[in-house]
C-alpha cells in the first residue's frame, strides 16, 4: 500500500506502469465531485437494478420477520442446536456478521490513523455496511434468549426486581458490552462523518421536505473553519478509539470459546486469529457491495482500480494470517501431546465433518492465493467471485470451529451430530435480506461516498500556502 | 508549526470573552462582511492579510477541512481532546465502579471460586464503557463546541453562499462585532484580496 502520492518527479524515466493509478481520476473539480456523489441519492431515477435487488432483499427480509415470529410462538426448539451441540446457527452467524463489520472499522480508523489516502472514498460505505452487519448480528443474541424481554437482567446490569446483577467475570457479559459499545461507536463515527455531506444535501435540495430533513440531520453545519477544527480532532480522536475498539470486539467474541476448556476452543491463539478473520471476510464483503455498486453507478472514477487493488491486498494479507492460525491450530494439537486435543484435530479433518474442514481450506487458503497476480487483483469478475468464495470459507471457519469442537467431546456415549433446521436456515438468509436492504436503502438516500473527503485529495486542495 | 500552548490567560480571556457574546442583545442591523473567492490559494491569502490587519472575528469557509485556512485564522486550539479525556476517565471510573459494586457489594457470588473482586476479568467492560464515553465525549463536545444544532445563521442570508459554500467556493467572513469593523474600509480591503464578490450580510 502506498501513501497516496500519485505523482513524481522522476515519472519521465520510469515506465508509467509503475506508478500507483490516481486516487480520483483526472479531470475532476469539487463541483463535479458533488454532482457525481449527489446524483446517486434522491437527485436521479432510481435504477432498475437498485429496484430489482431491493425487492428480492426486502422479501428475505420478510423470511426474517417469519422466522423471529416462528421462534416466538414455538421456541428456540425450532432450531437446530441441541446436547451435545448446545452452539449451532445461531452463534455461527452471530461471529460471522460481527466479523463482517471488522472491515468497515478497520478502512474508517485504522487506515485514517496510517494516512492511507485510498479509504477516503470507500470508508462511508465501507461504516454503513458495519453497521448494519452488527443490527445483523445483534438478532442471534437478542432471540436466541427465546424470549428476550425477559433475558435482559442477565445481560444488562440494571437495578430489578430480583435484585439479580450480571456475572462480569463471564465472557458472554464481556460480550455484551463489546458488541453494544462497538455498534454505538460505530454509528456515531458513521454520523460525524455524514455532517458535512449531509449540509451539502441541504444546500442541493430542491425538495422542500428533503431540504428540511437533510438541514436537521446537518444540525446546522455551515463548512467554517472553526467547526473544521473541531470536526478533524473530533474525528481523529473517534478513530484512534475506534482502532482498540475493534481489536477487543472480536478478542473478546474468540474469548467466548477460548476461555471454555473444550478441546479446540481453548487456544491462545484465537485473538489474533478471529481479528484477522474478521477482517479477512470484512474486506471480502466491500467487495462483492463496491464492486456491483461501482459498476450501476458507473463509478470508476472514484472508485478507482487502486481502491479494489488495494482491498485485495488486504484481503491476500489478512488470508494469509488465518492460514496460519489454521496450521497452528493443527500443530499445537499435536504438540500439545493432549489426547483429546489431537483427537478432535484428527476428526475435524477426518471425520463425518471432515467435508466442511477441506471446504474452509480450499475457500480460505487455496483460492484467495491467486490474489498474488496482478491479473487476479483488476479483474473485478475474478475478485467477486474470490471474495464470495472468502465469505463462504469464513462461514465455513465458524461452523468448523463451533460444531467440529463440540460433537465429539470427552466421552464418547455423549457424542452426537448437528444439522440445521430450515428455521435456521430461514432466518440466516432472513439477515442478508435486512443486510441487503439497509445497504440498498443508505445508497439512495445517503451520500455513499464523502464528499468532502474525496475533495481533500484532490490535487492543489490546500492551495499553495500549505506550510 | 505554531505552537499551540494554551496559557491559563488565554483561558480566562476565552472565558470572558464567552461570558460578552452570551449576555449581548440579539443582533440587529449587519452582521458582518463576506468575500468569495474562486479558489483555495486566495481563500488563504486573504485570510492572511485579514489578520495582519489586525482583524479578530474572522472566519473562512471552505467545502472541505482546510488545513492552511485553519492555521491562517490560528483556530487550531479545540476543546474536544481535553473532553475526550474527561469522557474516558469518568466511563472507565463508572464501568469499573459498576462491576465492583455489583460483584463485591450488591451481589457477591462464588462463581468457581474466583475472588469477588475479579480485577483482570472486569478489564473487558470497563475499556468498553472507557472507549463508549469517550466517544461520547467526541461527538456531543463537537456538537456542542460548534454551536449545534443551530437552525439559523446570518450567513445563509446570502444566496450565493447557502448554495456553494458546501459545494466548490471558498469564503471569508468579517463579523460586524470585530473591534476594527468599518464597513467601508473593511469591503475596501476585502476588495482588494481579489474576490468574486464582496457582501453586507444581514443578521
Amino acid at each position: 500500500m502506498d501513501s497516496g502520492h500519485s505523482s513524481s518527479g522522476t515519472s519521465s524515466t520510469m515506465d508509467s506502469k509503475y506508478l500507483p493509478l490516481p486516487l480520483v481520476a483526472p479531470g475532476h473539480t469539487n463541483d463535479s465531485v458533488t454532482e457525481k456523489i449527489s446524483h446517486m441519492t434522491m437527485e436521479k431515477e432510481t435504477p432498475r437494478a437498485w429496484w430489482l435487488t431491493f425487492l428480492i432483499a426486502l422479501g428475505m427480509a420478510g423470511g426474517l420477520g417469519v422466522a423471529i415470529l416462528g421462534l416466538l410462538f414455538v421456541g428456540i426448539g425450532l432450531w437446530g442446536p441441541n446436547t451435545p451441540v448446545g452452539w449451532g446457527m445461531d452463534i455461527i452467524n452471530f461471529v460471522w456478521w460481527i466479523g463482517i463489520g471488522h472491515a468497515g472499522t478497520l478502512i474508517s480508523a485504522i487506515l485514517l490513523l496510517f494516512k492511507q489516502k485510498w479509504r477516503n472514498s470507500i470508508n462511508r460505505f465501507a461504516e454503513a455496511m458495519t453497521l448494519a452487519a452488527v443490527l445483523c448480528a445483534l438478532q442471534y443474541p437478542l432471540f436466541h434468549t427465546g424470549r428476550p424481554w425477559l433475558a435482559f437482567y442477565w445481560l444488562l446490569p440494571y437495578p430489578n426486581t430480583m435484585s439479580l446483577w450480571p456475572n462480569f467475570r463471564s465472557p458472554l457479559i464481556w460480550d455484551v458490552f463489546a458488541v453494544s459499545t462497538y455498534g454505538t461507536v460505530s454509528l456515531l463515527f458513521w454520523y460525524v462523518g455524514l455532517i458535512p455531506d449531509l449540509g451539502t444535501l441541504r444546500d442541493r435540495a430542491k425538495n422542500p421536505i428533503a431540504k428540511v430533513l437533510y438541514g436537521m440531520a446537518s444540525m446546522g453545519w455551515r463548512n467554517s473553519a472553526r467547526h473544521w477544527s473541531n470536526y478533524e480532532k473530533a474525528y481523529l480522536l473517534l478513530a484512534g478509539l475506534s482502532t482498540p475498539l475493534v481489536l477487543s470486539v472480536h478478542t473478546v467474541v474468540s474469548f467466548d470459546f477460548s476461555v471454555s476448556l473444550i478441546p479446540g476452543w481453548h487456544a491462545t491463539i484465537f485473538p489474533p486469529y478471529f481479528v484477522a478473520g474478521a477482517v479477512f471476510a470484512g474486506f471480502a464483503m466491500v467487495l462483492n457491495l463496491a464492486i456491483p455498486v461501482r459498476w450501476i453507478y458507473r463509478l470508476e472514477d472514484v472508485i478507482t482500480m487502486r481502491h479494489i487493488e488495494n482491498m485485495a491486498k488486504v484481503m491476500l494479507a489478512t488470508g494469509l494470517i488465518v492460514a496460519y492460525g489454521y496450521f497452528m491450530e493443527v500443530f499445537m494439537a499435536w504438540y500439545s501431546g493432549n489426547f483429546f486435543e489431537w483427537f478432535m484435530m484428527k476428526n475435524r479433518a477426518g471425520g463425518p465433518y471432515g467435508w466442511s474442514y477441506w471446504l474452509l481450506i480450499l475457500c480460505n487458503v487455496v483460492i484467495p492465493n491467486t490474489l498474488w497476480w496482478k491479473k487476479a487483483r483488476t479483474n473485478t469478475i475474478w475478485l467477486f467471485i474470490v471474495s464470495l468464495f472468502v465469505g463462504v470459507g469464513m462461514w465455513l471457519e465458524r461452523f468448523v470451529i463451533i460444531v467440529t469442537s463440540l460433537y465429539r467431546d470427552f466421552m464418547p456415549s455423549s457424542w452426537g451430530y448437528y444439522k440445521a433446521t430450515e428455521f435456521d436456515w430461514m432466518f440466516f438468509m432472513g439477515t442478508g435480506g435486512l443486510f441487503l436492504t439497509l445497504m440498498l436503502l443508505f445508497v439512495r438516500f445517503l451520500p455513499a461516498i464523502p464528499m468532502s473527503e474525496v475533495k481533500m485529495i484532490l490535487p492543489g486542495a490546500e492551495g499553495r500556502a500549505r506550510r | 508549526m505554531s505552537d499551540s500552548g494554551y496559557t491559563l490567560s488565554r483561558l480566562i480571556h476565552d472565558l470572558k470573552e464567552f461570558s460578552v457574546w452570551a449576555r449581548s442583545p440579539e443582533p440587529t442591523g449587519v452582521y458582518g462582511l463576506m468575500a468569495e473567492f474562486a479558489t483555495p490559494d486566495d481563500v488563504v491569502t486573504a485570510a492572511r492579510a485579514v489578520r495582519a490587519a489586525g482583524y479578530k472575528k474572522v472566519d473562512g469557509y471552505s467545502p472541505y477541512p482546510m488545513e492552511s485556512l485553519i492555521h491562517e485564522l490560528d483556530q487550531h486550539h479545540s476543546w474536544v481532546p481535553t473532553i475526550v479525556l474527561g469522557g474516558g476517565i469518568t466511563g472507565f471510573l463508572a464501568g469499573y465502579g459498576l462491576e465492583y459494586w455489583s460483584s463485591v457489594i450488591a451481589y457477591p457470588m462464588n462463581i468457581g471460586g474466583r475472588p469477588f473482586h475479579s480485577w483482570v476479568s472486569f478489564i473487558p467492560p470497563a475499556f468498553e464503557t472507557t472507549v463508549l464515553f469517550a466517544s461520547f465525549g467526541a461527538v456531543l463536545g463537537m456538537l456542542a463546541l460548534n454551536g449545534f444544532p443551530r437552525p439559523y445563521h446570518p450567513v445563509f442570508n446570502i444566496e450565493e453562499f447557502a448554495k456553494s459554500a458546501s459545494n466548490d467556493k471558498f469564503y471569508l467572513v468579517i463579523e460586524a462585532a470585530d473591534p476594527q469593523f468599518d464597513g467601508a474600509r473593511t469591503a475596501e480591503l476585502l476588495k482588494t484580496l481579489n474576490p468574486t464578490f464582496v457582501k453586507e450580510i444581514p443578521a
